[in-house]
């Protein structure tokens, strides 16, 4: 739905010049919500304001929904017709929300529709309908300044919907908000995406909303991205950056001679008594470190950090064992088996 | 001089400056607030970037407020009579009155649209609005109460310079005061004179400030402290 190759984007400012896209490969497929996830300077905000050209990149290309924005994009730094009528079609809600002040809510959600001249009791029809979907019909006389923050987000993200769009960008949405209501409006971008079969791509710095509501997710550092992949792709890559973000276990070595290992559980190996096994199978004491069960994109996931007596060199055959259950297995303090999940993962 | 004699004279002033003020603040805030808009439009970062013409209007934006009003009345005497037929009277002083204004009302403009968060300029333009809309439906309705207190600055200043329009006999309060107080001793009808200027300037700020502020408040809290305590004391009743 979204596809970008080797976006590039550089920003010169008195003479310096910085690199905030450095050839940016990026695939969202149809329906899925997609987590771009980064510390702040690392891309994500280029990379977003990119998807739809409100920043013009300065290499590669950008496609969303099967066409090339940036053959629409010309060369001024004014935006054609042609590439309006595209952006009308990709809806955004902001970190600020962005709302007119001088506005009600219901004209807000109209000022989309009267871009696009839609009549104005369509307009009126279309922005009450979407306000209900968001939960804020009883809100459409109010002004912005009269709302709370989660509130003002769901008359953005009502907004962003009033052009029928097939595809959500979303510029670090909950940043803004508390934790309670970034719970309620990502349960919202997650119910849109489900009835409306929206494509969301978002960016952010929490783990949270990438935990809580994306399929996909690609971590950013430094203008590139250096993970992604499906958020179970992920948690089965050794030495994952993400998954174990994603889903942190604590615990430190007790001494020099032990070998710390972190198991992930996935699925069917998550039934199995495989620690019970081992020990007994190879009559070793196993203590544990730290371990937790979650929810991750929708999946059942476990891992736990558990400590074998004995170096690694002593422990091959354990860890042999533990690998053939089917279990991911991360050795702590040695190289991964295999490299990161490049782009190839999609 | 009777109050008789002062009437007529004070009416005729009083007319002449309305009418000179008037007509020159419309024309003021038409051509200023294009201008003003395209001073920030054209400015680094805008939608319309475009340093030479952002350096051009800015330049004679900036000569033409430098310039002491009288020299300017002078000096676009051609333009007047090319305009109105006359360098005289009312109409005439409404040309120099009113180029006098357009760029000081530009500036004011100015400052007030670069007061607009630049995210609701990205928001209309994800939406796939122009440059045009940006500026119909961000750009000035969001800087409206701005606006209209910087409109309220220019009147008021208008109504200062319109007292020099004298000299190309055009009337108004500001020359009656040089003329009849100042230059022939009337102290008593200049003061009267004073005193009118004072409260029309008055009037004008209160009914700016006001317009400005209520639309600043929409969605606030309106005129809230009266209507909180209106609602605290129908509250109280009730429970008595």
């Amino acid at each position: 739905m979204i596809t970008t190759s080797g976006l590039t984007k550089v920003y010169r400012s008195r003479g310096r010049e910085v690199t905030a896209l450095d050839g940016v490969d990026l695939h969202v497929r149809e329906g899925e919500v997609y987590g771009v996830i980064g510390q702040s300077g690392a891309g994500k905000s280029s990379l977003i304001r990119c998807v739809n050209l409100l920043e013009r990149p300065a290499s590669g290309t950008v496609t969303v929904a099967g066409r090339d924005l940036t053959a629409l994009a010309g060369r001024g730094p004014r935006a054609g017709r042609e590439l309006r009528q595209a952006r009308s079609r990709i809806g955004m809600v902001f970190q600020h929300f962005n709302l007119l002040s001088s506005r009600t809510v219901q004209d807000n959600v109209e000022l989309p529709l009267e871009i696009l001249g839609r009549s104005g009791r369509e307009r009126s029809r279309k922005a009450l309908e979407l306000l209900d979907l968001v939960g804020l019909a009883d809100k459409a006389k109010a002004y912005p300044a009269q709302l709370s923050g989660g509130q003002k987000q769901r008359v953005g993200i009502a907004r962003a919907l009033a052009g029928d769009p097939k595809v959500l960008l979303s510029d670090e949405a909950t940043s803004a908000l508390d934790p309670e209501t970034t719970r309620s409006i990502l349960q919202l971008l997650r119910d849109l995406n489900r009835q409306l079969g929206l494509t969301v791509l978002l960016i952010t710095h929490e783990m949270d909303v990438v935990k809580s509501i994306c399929d996909s997710a690609a971590l950013m550092e430094k203008g590139r991205i250096v993970e992604s992949g499906t958020v179970s792709e992920l948690l089965a890559t050794p030495g994952s950056e993400l998954a174990s973000a994603l889903f942190p276990v604590g615990g430190e070595a007790s001494g020099d001679d032990r070998t710390v290992l972190d198991v992930t559980f996935q699925g069917e190996a998550a039934a199995q008594p495989v620690i019970s096994q081992l020990s007994r199978t190879y009559n070793i004491d196993i203590s544990i470190l730290g371990a937790a069960i979650d929810t991750v994109g929708g999946l059942q996931v476990g891992r736990m950090r558990v400590e074998l007596p004995g170096r690694y060199e002593d422990n091959v055959v354990p860890i042999g064992f533990l690998r053939e259950q089917g279990l991911q297995i991360d050795v702590l303090g040695q190289e991964p088996a295999s490299v990161l999940v490049k782009e190839g993962a999609k | 001089m009777t109050w008789s004699e002062m009437r007529p004279l004070l009416e005729q002033a009083c007319w002449d400056t309305l009418y000179m003020v008037g007509w020159s603040t419309v024309i003021a805030v038409v051509g200023g607030l294009p201008l003003g808009i395209l001073l920030v439009l054209t400015d680094r970062g805008g939608l319309l970037r475009n340093v030479l013409a952002n350096k051009v209007i800015g330049q004679i934006v900036n000569v033409a407020r430098s310039m002491p009003f009288i020299i300017l009345m002078v000096a676009l005497m051609g333009f007047t009579r090319w305009v109105t037929g006359s360098t005289i009277g009312r109409e005439a002083a409404i040309v120099p009155l009113a180029i006098g204004a357009i760029p000081f009302f530009a500036r004011l403009v100015e400052t007030a649209v670069r007061e607009v968060d630049g995210g609701l300029v990205e928001a209309v333009q994800s939406m796939g609005g122009n440059t045009w809309t940006v500026v119909r439906k961000v750009l000035v309705p969001e800087s409206l109460p701005s606006l209209i207190a910087s409109t309220t600055t220019t009147v008021v200043a208008l109504i200062g310079y319109s007292a020099m329009a004298g000299t190309v006999g055009a009337g108004g309060l500001g020359d009656i005061a040089i003329r009849y107080g100042y230059q022939r001793f009337e102290t008593e009808l200049m003061w009267i004179t004073v005193a009118i200027l004072a409260v029309v300037i008055s009037v004008i700020q209160f009914a700016g400030d006001y317009a400005a502020r209520s639309l600043h408040r929409r969605g606030t809290s309106g005129p809230a402290p009266r209507l909180r305590l209106l609602k605290a004391s129908t509250a109280a009743g009730k429970t008595v």
